[in-house]
């Protein structure tokens, strides 16, 4: 079959404010032809995505488009879709209140005497979505659909506004099994009309099962393009989580004993525990045991803590804490029976931008005292300046407000707002994300330290590496739920690889 | 295919909208037959009363549509009128005169409004809060005392009556035609206006889109901000007119007129079935909004013995009714999602 | 160090100090009183000079301290409210005239006027002071459990309240001539200072103690700031929220009670008449942000007693009480714009424009 190239992206360059979020990074897809872009975080996918289709300028590198040689400038998602570049995201971007048929032709309504022609316009959707095997009523209110069909809406406007390129940003997220498949045939029959489509997601199964192609970032760099049958799936997690250097020397030594457990209550026991965004799990951890959650990006690793601490509500199922079981639907409850959480996207749930670092590090400890026991100004500042100190802190001052802070700065004073509760169970999610090597050596000291101590912690991480050197216990996930439990002598990347990457020779 | 009718929440909102003002009225019939509520004119005068409430709720439910609000609308009306009478009984100009002033003054407050809120992203309640004091405060600056209009050509305007063929018969046998004024055709020209824009255009269909998900417009490539802005433009425009139309009603200009008719503009835009978060709404609603405002009214005064206040407790109650059945609406469909 | 590198020092030093005054939260709402201030003394150059006569205080000064009284109890409350929510609350001027009406006919029994009270006064400031928290909650629970916008929830009271007031005085303004009565809105016997300077300043002391017994400040700012995180640090922002429009609802019953007191009656159509847009102004030029978060107490409070003399500079200026909205509302917006995100960043851009490269970007920090 002869392969035509119909978009093809050659050293493609992003800085933000000195940081390469993309370095001479080559893209291209063929006419038909179904693309995995996969990375995991930091990877630059947003980032390929947002320059291709106009949000970004780039500040270097050449897009051509159609197999032309003259290289083209994308200014604005408008211009983008005109060029027949379609993007499909995560969030629908349609309205709720408008019908099917209006959501399809917004703004290009066809129109009779200079009034919308309704009729007109339900009949050609109809007959869309008619095409793509579609099965809705053009008069339906969009926002009484299915999100699975709406994002089949979503793409058909695409189509028939004549993409050439379709863009689906992790379409499948909230999708279960039989809408997935829905959404494949679509794709399948859209590859059949010639559209090119790029498909930015975490699922492993969906992309061998789906995708003619994988382009792997990492880093903000390319890392390779590959045929799916030439890629098993062990070779392609090795790829994404690829290898990072670190300062392994200091750690080694002070992890020596591996505790066992056996036999112990453990500290905290979830049985068949699911929310809505998860699907049941269970598992144990220990008082002083370091539980590592592994998996590839979006495998539901923070949907499960969050579910634990109750900041998500739970659905289904039970919690024991020390063999006594609780019931705990709200992060305060979690709190006070000594949880505490490190959530995973600091900006939006972590820190408090114009509050001092004083009141960030303290605002824990203090709704759990409750509005009637405030701290002493002398407290406050004793226990600010402790933490400052111990987690080297970089601020100008405690009362400095803590948005003026690096990324990794934040990072450690939310840190310390949670070791100032002194809690007996840690979950800490992503903790060393955007920080610098060596102070990610401190904290993974520290995190050994505290289990030492007798805390508890759960730790996510999308570096094994890390995890292996801290976690005693290592849950591996997949696709949303628990696919494997590692521990003691099995406690090796290669395994751990093995687990994540699941099925043996399949590939596709 | 079957088809199957779906009772969709607007239908929903829009029956107990009408079935309310059906009720009240026929209450009214039943209860105030003698006292004259079963006439024609009774329910005409719904419309006379109301006219330019009509208008200035059209342009409010075009702007509660895109998801923003408007409180300076009774403020604006009171500023119309006082400009006007103004301007005919002081500087001696003409009604036409007058009439063009009223929409230059209309089109003003919603070409600065809809520029902070459009293109400065401004909350529009605080714009048009400002708005509403600074329409009051002008009122008072063109004059502290009432202008009653002499102007002949006006007075013309405000008393035409037209004669319908339905009427009652009086207890002598003469038959007494019921009558309307221009100000009810004008009103309801301009809530057919506004009902064909907002179903048959391709800027009305902007605004639902506009007002059901901001992000999503902005997606598909709508211009969100010219959107916005013409839908506050056009909101003063008719704002102006049925200020004038108002003001042909009360033929005066006074400090504190139309005081809280913002009030009855959202209330009966809401009571119509208005979404306040936006993406949600219809003139023909909204009428019925008004049109239960104007029972509410007409049922207190006949009554006789109840305080004019009533009537602002009665409404801003069945707003507050309106609203939490629309909270409650909301949560009940994200929860089932 | 050589002479060029201590001048230098001293320079930085020099501007250092002026970056710390001028980036003080109090300076923004000081800098505008001094402005208001010195157009007062402009126009009226006698008006600082203060007079005893008769046993009490005269002048200007003390007029706008005087006057500015219930604003400020407004202020404080509106502050909370906009701190926690990003919303404001447009009922406070009608609920000062439900509580002073719930008063008034409390104490004259039901008649339109009285001159004994036919109830006991604490019975009658009690129930007063009910049913304006009861106003208060009223709005909460719209806002923080519906999470209605907080101007349209409180859009419901602003109309419907003075209307529940005329309600309870049957239509009629009801007078209290009875001269212990006067006292809150008049002088205590003996004392030359206005009582209602007492009350404000008290209801001040009285907030600030709340707030340095409680964790009221740490909590409405973490909830207006990021009600994601505070959710996660185990806050409840539906109870804080709501806390805080009660406590608006309280404090604008305390309003109204001394504006009662003043006229010794229950006005419903004139007690506390655009007072709603002067507390709000109060905030906004107390440099505290309408959208919520970050609050200054103090910074309402400079700004209220802003907006009186500003009130009285125009006055002076011979323009009656009706035509003041208009420079209220052109006040508002230009602070409004002023603090606006799309303006600072028109702004910023025009800076860059004028001074390519030299703009200082947020990134560059000491830290790593």
């Amino acid at each position: 079959m002869e392969e035509t190239i119909i978009l093809s992206m050659r050293g493609i360059t992003k800085l933000f404010q000195g940081v390469k979020a993309l370095q001479n990074v080559d893209f291209t897809l063929r006419k038909g032809e179904i693309h995995a872009l996969m990375g995991e975080n930091g990877a630059g996918k947003s980032t390929l995505i947002k320059v291709l289709t106009g949000v970004y300028p780039m500040d270097g590198g050449e897009i051509r488009l159609g197999g032309k040689e003259q290289a083209v400038t994308i200014r604005s998602p408008q211009e983008a879709q005109r060029r027949g570049i379609s993007t499909v995201y995560q969030e629908i971007n349609l309205c709720p209140n408008l019908s099917v048929a209006e959501n399809l032709f917004i703004d290009r309504e066809p129109r009779r005497f200079g009034m919308i022609d309704w009729k007109k316009m339900n009949q050609r959707s109809g007959a869309l979505l008619k095409s793509l095997d579609i099965g809705v009523e053009p008069t339906r209110q969009l926002g009484d659909c299915s999100i699975a069909v709406q994002q089949m809406i979503a793409i058909a406007r695409a189509v028939d506004m004549q993409c050439r390129v379709l863009i689906l940003d992790e379409p499948t997220s909230s999708l279960d099994d039989d809408e997935v498949e829905k959404l494949f045939q679509l794709m399948r029959r859209l590859k059949e009309q010639g559209v090119g489509i790029i498909f930015v997601t975490h699922f492993l199964e969906q992309v061998y099962a789906v995708c003619d192609r994988i382009t792997v970032l990492r880093n903000g760099e390319l890392v390779g393009e590959y045929p799916t049958a030439e890629l098993p799936r062990l070779k392609l997690v090795a790829k994404m989580m690829g290898k990072d250097f670190d300062d392994l020397a200091e750690i080694e030594s002070l992890k020596e004993v591996k505790k066992e457990h056996e036999g112990e209550t453990p500290f905290l026991e979830a049985e068949g525990l699911s929310s809505r965004y998860i699907k049941p799990f269970s598992l144990q951890i220990h008082k002083g045991e370091v539980m590592g959650f592994t998996g590839l990006l979006g495998s539901g690793r923070s949907e499960l803590v969050r579910t634990v601490y109750g900041a998500d509500k739970p659905v289904a199922g039970t919690l024991k804490l020390n063999g006594r079981p609780v019931r705990i639907d709200a992060p305060l409850n979690a709190m006070m029976k000594g949880m505490a959480y490190l959530p995973e996207d600091r900006k939006r749930d972590g820190i408090f931008a114009d509050l001092s670092v004083r009141e960030n590090i303290i605002i824990a400890l203090q709704a759990k005292r409750g509005p009637f026991r405030p701290m002493k100004r002398k407290e406050m500042q004793e226990s600010a300046d402790r933490y400052i100190d111990l987690l080297q802190i970089k601020t100008a001052g405690r009362e400095i407000p803590v948005r003026s802070l690096s990324g990794g700065n934040q990072q450690k004073v939310v840190i310390a707002r949670w070791l100032l509760t002194d809690p007996e169970f840690l979950i800490l999610d992503e903790p060393t994300r955007g920080i610098d090597i060596g102070t990610k050596t401190e904290i993974q000291k520290l995190i050994l330290q505290l289990a030492e101590k007798g805390m508890s912690i759960a730790f996510i991480s999308s570096e094994i590496e890390e995890m292996l050197r801290t976690c005693s216990h290592m849950v591996v996930m997949r696709d949303r739920q628990i696919v494997g439990e590692l521990t003691g002598g099995d406690l090796t990347q290669d395994k751990i690889m093995h687990v994540i990457a699941g099925g043996e020779a399949e590939n596709g | 295919m079957k088809k199957k009718k779906q009772l969709s929440d607007t239908s929903f909102l829009l029956m107990v909208t009408v079935g309310l003002f059906i009720l009240m009225y026929a209450a009214g019939m039943i209860v105030f037959a003698d006292k004259g509520f079963a006439k024609p004119q009774m329910f005409l005068n719904l419309f006379i009363s109301n006219a330019g409430l009509i208008v200035i709720s059209c342009g409010l439910t075009l702007v509660m549509i895109t998801g923003g609000i408007d409180i300076s609308v009774g403020s604006v009306t009171g500023l119309v009128a006082m400009a006007s009478a103004y301007q005919m009984e002081v500087n001696g100009s003409g009604a036409y005169t007058a009439l063009a002033l009223s929409l230059l003054i209309g089109l003003a407050f919603g070409v600065v409004q809809g520029y902070l809120i459009a293109y400065l992203d401004i909350q529009p309640f605080i714009i048009t809060l400002a708005g509403l004091f600074f329409g009051r405060g002008m009122t008072a600056v063109i004059s502290k005392e009432m202008i009653s209009v002499k102007n002949e050509t006006f007075l013309a305007w405000a008393k035409y009556k037209i004669y319908l063929p339905v009427g009652t018969t009086n207890k002598r046998g003469v038959f007494q035609p019921a009558y309307i004024y221009p100000t009810v055709i004008v009103a309801l020209l301009v809530l057919i206006a506004v009902a064909v824009m907002l179903k048959y255009t391709r800027f009305g269909r902007r605004l639902y889109a506009l007002g059901g998900s901001q992000q999503s417009a902005l997606m598909m490539g709508l211009n969100v901000r010219r959107t916005k802005f013409y839908a506050y433009t056009l909101n003063g425009f008719l704002v102006g007119l049925g200020g004038f139309l108002f003001f042909l009603n009360s033929c005066a200009g006074f400090v504190e007129q139309a005081k809280g008719l913002e009030m009855d503009a959202i209330s009966a835009s809401v009571i119509g079935g208005t979404l306040l978060s936006g993406g949600v709404g219809n003139p023909v609603g909204t009428l019925f909004g008004v049109l239960i405002k104007g029972a509410i009214s007409s049922l207190i005064t006949t009554q006789g013995t109840l305080s004019s206040w009533w009537v602002r407790i009665a409404l801003s109650s069945l707003l507050c009714f309106f609203i939490v059945l629309q909270s409650v609406i909301a949560s009940r469909k994200k929860k089932s999602m | 160090m050589s002479s060029r590198g201590v001048k230098r020092k001293m320079a930085s030093q020099k501007a250092s100090l002026f970056k710390r005054i001028t980036k003080h939260h109090l300076f923004f709402p000081l800098v505008c009183l001094a402005v208001v201030l010195l157009a007062n003394v402009i126009k009226t150059p006698d008006f600082f000079v203060v007079s005893i006569n008769g046993g009490v205080l005269y002048g200007y000064v003390v007029d706008v301290v005087n006057r500015a009284s219930e604003l400020v109890i407004l202020a404080i409350g509106m502050t909370l409210v906009s701190a926690a929510s990003g919303g404001q609350d447009i009922s406070v001027g009608a609920v000062m005239a439900v509580a002073a009406a719930v008063c008034c006919e409390i104490l004259s029994g039901g008649a339109v006027s009285t001159g004994a009270f036919q109830n006991p006064l604490i019975l009658a400031v009690l129930a007063a002071l009910l049913v304006s928290a009861l106003c208060g909650a009223f709005n909460g629970v719209l806002v923080a459990r519906l999470k209605i916008q907080p101007m349209v929830a409180t859009l419901i009271l602003f109309t419907a309240g003075r209307g529940i007031a005329q309600l309870v005085t049957k239509g009629q303004i009801t007078y209290v001539r009875v001269e212990s009565y006067k006292i809150a809105g008049g002088y205590i016997p003996g004392c030359p200072i206005p009582t209602p300077i007492f009350f404000a300043a008290g209801t001040v002391a009285l907030v600030m103690l709340v707030m340095k017994f409680t964790t009221l400040k740490l909590y409405v700012e973490g909830v207006g700031i990021n009600s994601s995180a505070a959710r996660i640090v185990g806050l409840n922002s539906v109870r804080i929220q709501f806390v805080t429009y009660v406590i608006c609802g309280l404090l604008a019953g305390v309003a109204g009670l001394i504006a009662s007191s003043r006229i010794y009656s229950a006005d419903a159509n004139n007690i506390g008449l655009y007072l709603e847009m002067d507390a709000i102004l109060a905030v906004a030029l107390g440099g505290n942000l309408l959208s919520g978060g970050k609050f200054s107490l103090m910074g309402s409070v400079i700004g209220a007693y802003t907006i009186q003399a500003l009130t009285t500079t125009l006055y002076a200026m011979n323009i009656s009480s009706d035509q003041l909205p208009v420079y209220k509302a052109v006040v508002v917006v230009i602070i409004v714009v002023l603090q606006s995100p799309k303006f600072n960043q028109y702004f910023r851009s025009f800076r860059e424009k004028l001074h390519p490269g030299n703009s200082v970007s947020r990134k560059e920090e000491p830290s790593s």
